[in-house]
């Protein structure tokens, strides 16, 4: 057992000391009823780390990893070419193996580098202040409708019908219990969002209007009509990105009169990792920052006047204010964090237009040439580089058919919505920089012999 | 660009002497100890670190009219600068591979470094979340192998992985009580939580729309059971308890406990954060608690990477297991099953609460976590908790003529021992003591936590220190501790070799700045 370093002289030099006949002595507190004899039975024993690299290997390459396919899965998970440097960077072991920096003299590392993820997130977001990071962009959509209620003191949600129907399922989970109150419908294959229907909804008692920009069909639409709408009943606008990578091509939230935007940071520097660790983005305006949940990160200095970082406000914390807490949150995804802010340093705002130019000229590509498709109506008349084709039947099916030959065509709406046949035709196609004309091309065709 | 801050200083500043004969220096770097400046200081906008497609005009056709103008305010580095920036920045941390990080109920613990490599397998790493099942045989394997495991080592009957974090974990295991409740028309209103409880145990209560009652502590660290059985009756939906306790103590009533809460008609939560003190050698199961989150990155020694991510699975006893939150996998004669919304009628999942968030949680943790735990196997489970305790038990020992130990005089402590400021002398306290403690090369242990005792200190050494940093660590608290009780007002300086001296926190809550203004 290589972890544990003290030997069996350590052991009995210890005992010693703490003046104990045995280690068991030391768990007398534990009624003996309760206490196991010897190790749980059933259980392998240790293992060398060959073994264990082994049975994980073997495990690994029972999966289909998405870079060994021509591959099309978005839907609020990207994949993104993530540079070498990100992962030798988040490697080195003081960062990789640090703590939370509640000892900031000795953590500036940690602290600078939240400041510095925070400024690029805020900007990128259009907002004033951004926090440190939450677990992840469903988790953070529904943190941002519980400080809508909060800042509102209003308990009623307007959910658009293009946000993500698993932050629906989450901020659903979350308002049952709080007694929140949501209003929501799946949306339906048109060409745009109905804002008008949205904006129709918006009356005196609610809290925020919580919109995905793109939204879940890929489709995008001015929020600014939506925002005064929302700002005229006294309400906040929430946008919630799924896609980063598209800020770098379109307009910000912020910019266009979002309260708070809250997002998902995995398309940078994080990569697709089956669904988690993924990167919470949480922003908002300066006034409403002591009602933001999650840590944040502050200048300040030092004794010797030098700049210096620390976390800070954390009277809004669990560990202050307990029951009266913004939030029970009491993590980050700092190693995420750091991870995009990583990728963004690299990327720079140069970088960023030209990636995002990329993945649109590309999705722009696929959709013309899957429109060629028999069969094939692509939805989407605005897009980035996530796009809804119709087709005649249910798309799971063809989803497994092609993947059967090597294809992973997308994400089907019948996946996202089982209970909605009439979206069963629809399927999603995410087009990154890491697709190749090729693949599209594989995709049109895999399409059209399964349409036949 | 570079813009200085509040106090007029900025890297590249000579900064003030610390000590007698310390001239400063003209740059404000010490030796191999380097300034770094804020990367909106050091990048420009037309700075790309990366080769990509020169953007061609005709790409922005289907935008839909919401082409970006204006600037976004993002500086690029170029690669060898941004590589120097970052490793420059990661200097000035501590971490685990540099030494103990004794901090108490936060545990840390070395990381190892095949979890990372498994992790990034392609298999693992390059996985979308929603491919189709027959692609991701593997990974669901992963979530299963290690639910086992769980299960087995805490004899409970169901699972919930999907949790992000130990927080999210016990809001899991709440709303799962609260479904249970619901299930059978019984709407409780309290939950009660020891005074020594975790802030993010009554957090987690009040989101969940429970009033969160307090029960007090006793004289030797563990909850009170009289106040406690008490206050029981049928407004009762839960009790929250820390097992073992943040005073590092075993709630040896814990079965009483358990009992009684069962008896009134309500649940028993155990927040799991200290899982790590008695894995392997007992079982949650056994002593009557209905759920608990198991915090993967400290039990199992998932990198904490500067603050997270974590990951909280939530076992859950017989009763509660049929209310686990979507999505779960199943094994069946074809293979692994991911039950999701479709379907999971047909699949246990009828009474499922709802999700917790998208897909399925932190994979890139499971796997590391399910590495750690075949390296080490269930006597190295065993092992692990033994360790630990004799270490924290050995430190105890080896200070509690210098430090006051609270409860030290009631028997032996678990995975961390608590001791407190008392008998400092004037104007001294416990961040005192941590912070000399930095200047000795030492991160400092917990402070001011468990509110229950007077400048707490809580030392948790973890299973993975040898003996030789023990005593290191050791020899460097009593002289500090020798140094507060004489009353050393130089203490009160520290640290004077640390990449920043004291931080001036009061002034960043009072004047936030959180993001670099140009």
């Amino acid at each position: 057992m290589r972890y544990l370093p003290l030997t069996e002289a350590d052991r009995a030099a210890m005992l010693a000391r703490i003046g104990a006949p045995t280690v068991d002595a030391l768990f007398v507190d534990v009624p003996e009823s309760a206490r196991l004899s010897g190790p749980v039975e059933g259980l392998p024993g240790h293992a060398g780390e060959l073994a264990v690299e082994r049975h994980m290997t073997r495990l690994a390459t029972r999966n289909t990893s998405a870079g060994s396919v021509p591959f099309f899965l978005g839907a609020g998970a990207y994949r993104h070419h993530i540079p070498a440097t990100v992962d030798h960077l988040i490697q080195r072991g003081e960062f990789l193996t640090a703590y939370t920096p509640y000892q900031p003299e000795i953590a500036q590392g940690t602290l600078q580098m939240l400041f510095e993820f925070q400024t690029q997130v805020a900007r990128l977001l259009g907002c004033d202040v951004a926090n440190a990071s939450m677990y992840d962009g469903s988790t953070a959509c529904w943190e941002a409708v519980a400080m809508a209620a909060r800042i509102t003191k209003r308990k009623k949600a307007i959910l658009a019908s293009g946000l993500h129907p698993h932050y629906v399922s989450t901020v659903q989970t979350m308002a049952r219990f709080t007694g929140d109150t949501l209003v929501y419908a799946p949306p339906a294959l048109t060409a745009e969002p109905d804002s008008e229907a949205l904006i129709g909804q918006i009356d005196g008692e609610t809290s925020c209007v919580v919109v995905q920009y793109p939204d879940i069909l890929g489709r995008i639409g001015d929020l600014s009509a939506l925002a005064d709408a929302a700002h005229a009943a006294g309400a906040l606008l929430v946008a919630v990105v799924t896609e980063p990578v598209a800020l770098g091509a379109i307009r910000s939230p912020g910019a266009m009169g979002a309260d708070i935007v809250v997002g998902e940071g995995q398309s940078l520097g994080v990569g697709l990792q089956f669904g988690g660790p993924y990167l919470g983005l949480f922003a908002t305006r300066d006034k409403y920052v002591r009602q933001m949940p999650g840590r944040l990160a502050g200048e300040t200095q030092d004794a010797a006047g030098r700049r210096g970082f620390v976390l800070t406000l954390s009277t809004r914390e669990q560990h202050i204010r307990r029951e009266k807490a913004t939030s029970n949150i009491c993590t980050n995804s700092g190693l995420c964090a750091l991870a995009f802010s990583i990728h963004m340093t690299l990327l720079g705002e140069k970088g960023l237009r030209a990636l995002a130019a990329e993945n649109h000229r590309l999705a722009c590509l696929a959709a013309d040439r899957l429109a060629q498709v028999p069969g094939v109506r692509v939805i989407n008349t605005a897009f980035f580089n996530e796009f809804a084709i119709a087709i005649d039947g249910d798309a799971r099916s063809v989803v497994r058919a092609l993947a059967s030959k090597d294809v992973l065509a997308g994400v089907s709406l019948g996946r996202l919505y089982p209970d909605r046949p009439e979206l069963a035709a629809g399927l999603l196609v995410a087009v990154t920089e890491t697709v190749s004309e090729e693949d599209i091309e594989a995709l049109a065709k895999g399409l059209e012999e399964a349409l036949v | 660009m570079s813009t200085p801050n509040q106090s007029g200083w900025k890297p590249g500043t000579p900064a003030t002497p610390t000590d007698a004969g310390d001239q400063g220096t003209i740059t404000g770097n010490r030796g191999l100890m380097l300034e770094e400046p804020l990367l909106f200081e050091l990048g420009t906008r037309e700075t790309c670190g990366v080769d990509l497609p020169v953007p061609s005009g005709a790409a922005s056709a289907r935008l839909g009219g919401l082409e970006r103008d204006g600037g976004i305010g993002l500086p690029g580095l170029s690669e060898p600068e941004t590589v120097r920036h970052y490793t420059r920045l990661s200097r000035q941390n501590y971490a685990i591979d540099l030494g103990i990080f004794p901090l108490g109920s936060c545990t840390m613990k070395h990381n190892p470094r095949l979890n990372e490599k498994v992790a990034r397998l392609p298999g693992f790493a390059d996985l979308h979340p929603l491919q189709p099942e027959a692609t991701i045989q593997g990974a669901l394997g992963v979530i299963a192998e290690l639910g086992e495991w769980l299960l087995r080592l805490t004899n409970m009957a169901g699972v919930a992985m999907s949790p992000k974090a130990g927080a999210h974990g016990e809001l899991c295991g709440i709303l799962c009580i609260r479904a249970a409740l619901e299930a059978r028309g019984d709407a409780r209103e309290v939950i009660l939580v020891p005074d020594s409880a975790h802030g993010t145990n009554p957090a987690t209560a009040a989101f969940a729309n429970y009033r969160v009652e307090s029960i007090p502590g006793t004289v030797d660290g563990r909850v009170d059971v009289a106040a406690f059985k008490a206050r029981l009756g049928p407004d009762v939906a839960a009790v929250m308890i820390t097992n073992p306790n943040t005073c590092g103590l075993f709630e040896r009533d814990m079965k009483e406990i358990s009992d009684a809460v069962h008896a009134a008609g309500a649940f028993v939560y155990c927040d799991g954060a200290n899982f790590n003190a008695i894995v392997g050698k007992v079982r949650p199961g056994d002593l009557g608690i209905d759920a608990m989150h198991i915090n993967l990155h400290k039990t199992f020694s998932t990198p904490h990477g500067g603050g997270g991510p974590g990951s909280g699975p939530v076992v859950l006893s017989e009763a509660l297991a049929p209310f686990a939150p979507l999505p779960f996998v199943v094994q069946t004669a074809d293979g692994y099953r991911l039950v999701e919304e479709e379907g999971a009628a047909d699949q246990g999942g009828a009474q499922a609460f709802g999700r917790m968030s998208a897909f399925h949680g932190q994979m890139g943790m499971f796997t590391r976590a399910l590495a750690y735990i075949l390296s080490h196997g269930a006597d190295g489970l065993r092992q692990v908790a033994e360790d630990a305790v004799l270490a924290a038990n050995y430190v105890l020992r080896s200070l509690d003529d210098v430090l006051d130990a609270p409860f030290g005089a009631y028997g032996p402590c678990m995975h961390e021992a608590l001791f407190s400021d008392k008998g400092f002398g004037e104007g001294l306290s416990t961040i005192d003591v941590a912070k000399a403690l930095i200047d000795e090369g030492f991160h400092p242990m917990t402070m001011y936590f468990p509110l229950v005792v007077h400048g707490a200190m809580l030392v948790e050494p973890t299973e993975c220190e040898s003996k030789a940093t023990l005593d290191q660590f050791i020899i460097a608290l009593r002289g500090i501790a020798e140094r507060a009780l004489a009353g050393d007002a130089q203490l009160a300086q520290a640290p004077l070799y640390a990449p920043r001296r004291r931080l001036d926190e009061t002034l960043a809550a009072r004047k936030p700045r959180l993001v670099f203004q140009d």
